[in-house]
Formats: structure tokens, sequence, C-alpha cells
């Protein structure tokens, strides 16, 4: 467990280091999970790399079960930044309805156009693959 | 400090535990709550437990800086959690790789889309371009979302109120407006909401349907990528 969490903390540690050295307009923690990934894959192609936190799902204390445990109350973690809207109360008092139907609309519009180009663009390629 | 009770809350009220302990216990009420309505929209554990506190903290007169003292330890889980989004992606890559195209065209869609309606929605209706700049990112998880704002010399912690009202509602909404809309492909609904409403409408997405969960988090942590890029670039073109 502590392994596993250390290797969670290490790849974003080392997204981070690469994000501020070399100046990436990207956020630290993405480069930190395209890192676990690669690990992950790459245990598959070198069994060396299959040990401790890595050692594969048969193994309960595993980084699996360690990400897991993370996600299964992701929404907890939103609760502090959100609680910040006590700071916020008289800027929403002015414009928050405003920002209010902005946000729910905007929502709404995304949702929309994402799965329709989801959907679109699936069956667009799956309508390729029949008459090739 | 037994003979004056004000004395142990003044105490209490400045540690991190009692701000921990109040998050933590909060949430765990809410998302008991939740549970027994069934998962009901409408009982999102993340809107409740978000105006408990507050009218608590608002009551008791203590200041967010307090209150995020002892906050603080589970908001820094937000990075490591980014991290952990690996682990259901390397799960399902066999699902992930027939889905790629649709999913790497619905992302560049998706991510333009919740940029661009929130900046033009926010100038139409005349809001200060300080306010516009903040709302911009909403649709990213907190930590990266707050990145950007700072990057952008706006309101971290107006975007990270606005990013997270953003992920309730897309977690309210999602539900009815698929069914409503006969969207039924839960790959295409669980894609949409990792976009609109990251970390919260993922939440959402893993207790509606395995793959649709699986498909949310790939979205977010995509979107967190290329929000990134795009939002210093939307912001030079629709913001005069």
């Amino acid at each position: 467990m502590i392994a596993s969490l250390s290797l969670i903390l290490l790849c974003q540690l080392i997204g981070e280091v690469i994000v501020r050295g070399l100046d990436l307009p990207m956020p630290g923690p993405v480069i930190g999970l395209i890192l676990l990934l690669a690990l992950l894959l790459a245990r598959d192609r070198f069994a060396m790399l299959a040990r401790g936190p890595l050692q594969g799902q048969s193994q309960g204390d595993g980084v699996e079960s360690a990400s897991r445990g993370l996600l299964a109350h992701l929404s907890l973690l939103f609760i502090p930044a959100g609680v910040g809207v006590v700071q916020k109360l008289d800027l929403l008092a002015e414009h928050g309805i405003a920002i209010l139907l902005i946000l729910v609309v905007s929502v709404v519009i995304t949702l929309l156009v994402t799965a329709a180009a989801f959907l679109l663009a699936s069956r667009l390629l799956a309508h390729g693959e029949d008459q090739p | 400090m037994s003979d004056n009770p004000f004395s142990l809350w003044v105490y209490l009220s400045q540690s991190p535990l009692l701000w921990l302990t109040v998050t933590l216990l909060t949430y765990a009420v809410a998302d008991a709550v939740s549970l027994a309505t069934h998962r009901h929209p409408l009982a999102n554990p993340v809107l409740h437990s978000m105006w408990i506190i507050g009218a608590f903290l608002l009551l008791t007169k203590t200041s967010y800086t307090t209150y995020f003292g002892g906050a603080q330890f589970v908001h820094f889980l937000l990075g490591p959690a980014t991290i952990a989004l690996a682990v259901p992606l390397y799960e399902n890559r066999k699902v992930v790789a027939a889905a790629i195209l649709p999913m790497l065209v619905a992302l560049v869609v998706g991510s333009v889309t919740a940029i661009v309606s929130v900046v033009l929605l926010s100038e139409a209706a005349g809001l200060p371009r300080a306010i516009i700049l903040s709302l911009a990112p909403k649709s990213v998880t907190a930590g990266v979302a707050m990145g950007i704002s700072e990057s952008l010399h706006a309101d971290p912690s107006l975007t990270a109120v606005s990013v997270v009202l953003t992920g309730i509602m897309g977690a309210i909404i999602v539900t009815p407006l698929m069914n409503r809309t006969g969207i039924t492909d839960f790959r295409a609904r669980g894609f949409a909401v990792g976009i609109a409403a990251h970390g919260i409408g993922t939440a959402r997405a893993f207790q509606v349907d395995a793959v649709a969960g699986v498909f949310a988090g790939i979205a977010m942590s995509l979107n967190a990528l290329v929000t990134s890029l795009l939002v210093p670039l939307a912001v030079t073109l629709l913001i005069h």
C-alpha cells in the first residue's frame, strides 16, 4: 500500500519536475498519468518490472487497488474547492444568476455536442470499414 | 480548558483536525443519503456537502483559510487521483483502443465547445473580463483549471468554484438529458460527461455504468491535456 502510494506520488513528482523544468503549458499530474500508464503497459512486456507495486492484479496491495481506492471517492476531493464559494458570496450576489445560467447552458451544450460527435464519428468509421 | 467551552472551541476551530473531520463526516452522510435515494441525481453528495459546510462556516464565522487548513489534505489528493486514472485506462485498454478515433473526434469537438460556449455566453451577458477568464477552464478538473486560471492572471478561487458548480450540474443533468434525447451508448454518455463535468461527472458515470465511468475518466484526463492548451488560445481569439 505504501509502495503503491509512493509510486503514484513519484509519477506526480516527476510530472511536475518535467512540466516546470521544460516550461510546458500543461499540468504536472497529466504527465504523471501518462508515466503510470506507460509503466503498466511496459510491465506486460518486461517481466522484470512486475514487482512491488507493479506486481499485478493477483496481489491485493498493488498500484491498481491503491488507485481504485483513490477513485472510489473522487467527488469527495472536490469539496474543499467547492466550499470556497463562501469567499465569493459578494461576487455571486452581483453576477450569480448570470454565472449559474451560463454554466448550465454551457454544460448542456457540451454534453450534447460531445455525445453527438462521438456517435457520429463511430458511425462514420464503422460505415467506412464495411465498404473499404 | 473545560471550565470555558469557548476556549475549547477557539482551540479546535483553529486546528486542522476539526475541519478535516467536518469535511469527511459531511461527505459520508451526504453519500449515505445519495445511496439511500438509489443515487438520485439531485442527491449529489458534493452539492449537499458544499452548502452544509459553507453554512456551518458562515454560522461559526470561520474563515475559508482556516477551513482549508484542515481540508487541504483532501484537496491535495486531486493530484494523485489524476495519476490514478491511468489504472482504469490500462484495464480497459482494449475498449479504448477500439474506440480511439471517435474518442479523439469527440475530445476535440467537446473541449472546444466547452470553452467557446462559456466564453461567448459570458461576453453576451456582459460579465467583466476577469470573471470570463476565470470561467473559461471550468470543464477540467479543479487542480488543472486553477493552474490555467493562474497562468491567465484570473482568479483561481473563482475558477475552483465554477469548476465544482459545473461538475455538479453535469452530474445532475447528464442522466435525464441523455435518456430524453435517446442516447443509449454508454461510451458516448460517459465520454460526454467526462468532457463537460470532469471528476464529479466521472464519479456520477461510475454510479450509473462501469463502461460509462471508464470513458468519463478517459475523457476527463484527455480534456485536462487539451484544455490547458486551448484556453490560452481561445482567450486571445475570443475576448477583446
